[in-house]
């Protein structure tokens, strides 16, 4: 169950937008811009909120590859794997965060929420290629080197 | 005239809003599996392809007619188009045909028969999911879903319960309700209207026909039928019987030759609800409380209105439903035969409703802690039980259901329509009971179709507004008013199909708008054929009240509501 505070920031978020069912997606996701990601319990709140039947809400939400239902680590990395960055061994960036992270397929979060990593389809830098974002900041030219000093900084100020 | 122009034959258009129409009034049966016309237009299966002769290729269902348009629906084009959306749908879906509950009634299978697939060149790459089973009435299978979307806009636009919609995207997608819940954890009544417009069997009933074969089989078990008011004029459809035809008869000798013990008709303890209602209605209108009365024989509703408007759930009358009351007045009645004989009594409903299957597991529903309805079989499964046993339905003759409990008045067999109960109840609190009196109150508006029907009439000397709805979104609007305080009503029908019961989600498809219109008119005839009109005039009915039932009225024929549930509905006896 979550906190209470979390359904104080869903109401403000509702606030600013008002309760007609277009907002829907405006809103689910201005609470997945704060939290990094869309509490469950939220979406079917809102849903409430705004009169939309929970089995419609979830549809929107799922549509859309943005959404995510699961906690974000603070870090959010988002690799390229679009053609362009693909061809351009983009693959090795993505094993060498795997050997960073102790993450594996199937498992996008470390355990201590710290770092999560997502591959894309395009993130329309294909000139930089092959290119990762972290929270939103970009990193273009990525060799598996780079990607190890990458983490040996973002470490380095997890740890101060 | 405007016309358009389809396969040579010239058309008029007469208002149609969509090409399929006048294509249908053509007289050509254009395949379908997202249209219908009670729905909004989805246009995804695309089986309704046309052609024109500009050889532009679009789906006729989504397309306004337009004056002078050439239209050609079966061109090699088209036919290879259908040929191969029908492969490609086949090639994700579970072919087991032979061991699935819908063959040979499965829209999908003849049509992939009627287009020509003879082979599917694509292996399915589906991954296989599980079959949600939790819910007493309705079974979803995803492995069968053709992703038409009719069950989605169903349980939406018509019942206004939304309990599943489409998830996720491309090859990925499914119906499911919201977080892969299961449908028991849903707001789903148990309507069935998802499955009745299921074109494969992604959406069935649950069926409790082995059980029901198991108890017939067992000596020491009296296995009791009780045969609701809708099922007697659906129940021919599969057997070349004239739609809407009364078969009561027949079914009952069916039934017998299966090896029911007793056979009862329905129809008299839908007497007892317009006893108990209208004493119920009466008391409410004279100390004004907790009106307007809502019906509760529907459990598709009841258990809307208990979802999405509990602070109305104390309007709902605490009459138990027809089914109801005849299960536990039937346990009761055999109790000490049962102990002397040293058999166990079993009541099997025969409903034209899923949401019954829900109803009987209540535990309002309980006489003392005890299920008084063992299983409800829908029309749909007591079809199979004939056709299982090879019975002649359409040969046999008939015979009439067993006494004390089968007599019945005309106001008890409209129980099947919407307006019925309505119709009833007003019948049974009219003083005069002649002819013209009885006919004014048919057309005091409570017939017919309409989704919300209103009519005021004048009774013990003020008026009572009365409102009679039908398919569940209605009710939805209905009670919105109610609530805004722009309606005001002093008893409120509802049923949750449209039409009511005899739509209901148990009922043989598929039925068109002349079967419905037959159904209709085949419940009217059986009033129509009825000596007694009024409930309160039914000897059987006066016979029960005077002898068995003194004393036992409220705990047999209401709902055991617990303490704060009575106080709520001001319930006075428990």
């Amino acid at each position: 169950m979550l906190e209470q505070s979390y359904f104080d920031r869903a109401d403000a978020i509702i606030g600013q937008h008002g309760t007609e069912q277009r907002f829907l997606i405006p809103i689910i996701q201005d609470i997945q811009n704060y939290y990094r990601y869309l509490p469950p319990e939220l979406l079917s709140y809102v849903a409430k909120r705004l009169g939309i039947n929970e089995a419609k809400a979830y549809s929107v939400a799922t549509f859309y590859e943005n959404f995510s239902f699961e906690a974000k680590g603070k870090y959010v990395i988002r690799v390229c794997d679009g053609t362009a960055c693909h061809v351009r061994k983009s693959t090795a960036i993505i094993n060498q965060i795997y050997k960073e992270t102790g993450l594996e397929k199937g498992k996008h979060t470390t355990e201590d929420m710290l770092f999560t990593l997502e591959t894309v389809s395009c993130l329309g830098a294909c000139g930089l290629a092959p290119v990762l974002t972290v929270n939103d900041v970009v990193h273009p030219a990525m060799t598996p080197e780079k990607v190890h000093e990458l983490f040996e900084e973002l470490k380095g100020a997890e740890a101060k | 005239m405007d016309y358009i122009t389809i396969d040579t034959k010239k058309i008029p258009i007469e208002g149609e809003k969509n090409v399929l129409s006048l294509i249908r009034k053509a007289g050509i049966d254009l395949p379908t599996f997202c249209y219908h016309s009670e729905l909004s237009i989805y246009g995804a299966c695309r089986m309704c392809v046309v052609e024109d002769d500009r050889g532009r290729i679009f789906a006729s269902c989504s397309e306004q007619p337009r004056p002078g348009m050439v239209i050609y629906t079966n061109t090699k084009r088209i036919q290879s188009y259908r040929k191969l959306m029908i492969e490609l749908l086949l090639a994700s879906h579970d072919r087991d045909c032979t061991v699935c509950h819908k063959n040979g009634m499965c829209e999908l299978q003849s049509l992939a028969y009627r287009v020509g697939v003879h082979d599917v060149r694509f292996p399915n790459t589906k991954e296989e999911r599980p079959i949600d089973m939790s819910s007493a009435s309705i079974v979803l299978d995803p492995n069968k879903c053709i992703l038409c979307g009719d069950c989605v806009r169903t349980c939406d636009e018509i019942q206004g319960v939304g309990a599943i919609n489409f998830a996720f995207r491309g090859s990925k997608t499914q119906v499911t309700p919201a977080f892969g819940k299961k449908l028991s954890e849903t707001e789903c009544v148990g309507c069935g209207q998802c499955a009745a417009v299921c074109p494969t069997s992604a959406l069935s009933l649950r069926s409790n026909v082995t059980v029901v074969w198991d108890a017939i089989e067992d000596k020491n078990i009296r296995v009791i039928a009780q045969v609701a008011p809708s099922v007697r004029i659906a129940v021919g459809d599969h057997f070349q019987i004239k739609k809407g035809e009364n078969s009561f008869g027949k079914l009952v000798e069916a039934l017998r030759i299966m090896g029911f013990d007793e056979i009862y008709d329905t129809n008299f303890s839908a007497d007892l609800t317009v006893m108990e209602e209208s004493a119920e209605f009466a008391e409410r209108l004279a100390s004004g409380e907790n009106l307007p009365l809502f019906t509760s024989c529907c459990p598709g509703w009841v258990k809307y209105c208990e979802n999405k408007y509990p602070e109305f759930a104390g309007n709902l009358s605490t009459c138990r439903s027809p089914q109801g009351m005849f299960s536990a007045v039937l346990k009761e009645y055999y109790k000490e035969q049962d102990e002397k004989e040293g058999k166990k009594t079993m009541v099997v409903s025969i409903m034209p409703c899923t949401a019954k299957k829900g109803e009987i597991l209540r535990s309002d529903n309980f006489t003392d802690g005890r299920q008084d309805t063992d299983f409800v079989l829908t029309t749909t499964e007591i079809i199979r039980m004939i056709k299982q046993m090879g019975i002649q339905f359409d040969k046999i003759q008939g015979e009439s259901a067993d006494m004390p409990f089968s007599l019945a008045s005309g106001g008890g067999a409209i129980f099947g329509v919407t307006g019925g109960v309505t119709e009833a109840v007003l019948r049974r609190l009219s003083e005069k009971k002649d002819y013209q009196t009885l006919r004014d109150i048919a057309f005091t508006g409570v017939r017919g179709e309409e989704g919300i029907k209103e009519a005021t009439i004048e009774h013990g000397g003020r008026s009572v507004r009365i409102a009679v709805v039908n398919g569940l979104a209605n009710a939805g609007k209905l009670l919105d008013r109610i609530k805004a305080k722009e309606a005001a009503y002093d008893f409120v029908e509802v049923m949750a199909c449209k039409r009511g019961c005899i739509m209901g989600g148990g009922q043989p498809g598929p039925a068109g708008p002349r079967t419905k219109q037959r159904r209709m008119e085949g419940i009217y005839k059986v009033d129509q054929d009825c000596n007694i009109k009024s409930s309160d005039k039914n000897p059987a009915i006066e016979a029960l009240y005077q002898d068995f039932l003194k004393g036992k009225e409220h705990k047999l024929l209401h709902r055991n509501l617990s303490g704060q549930e009575a106080a709520q509905t001001g319930q006075k006896h428990v």
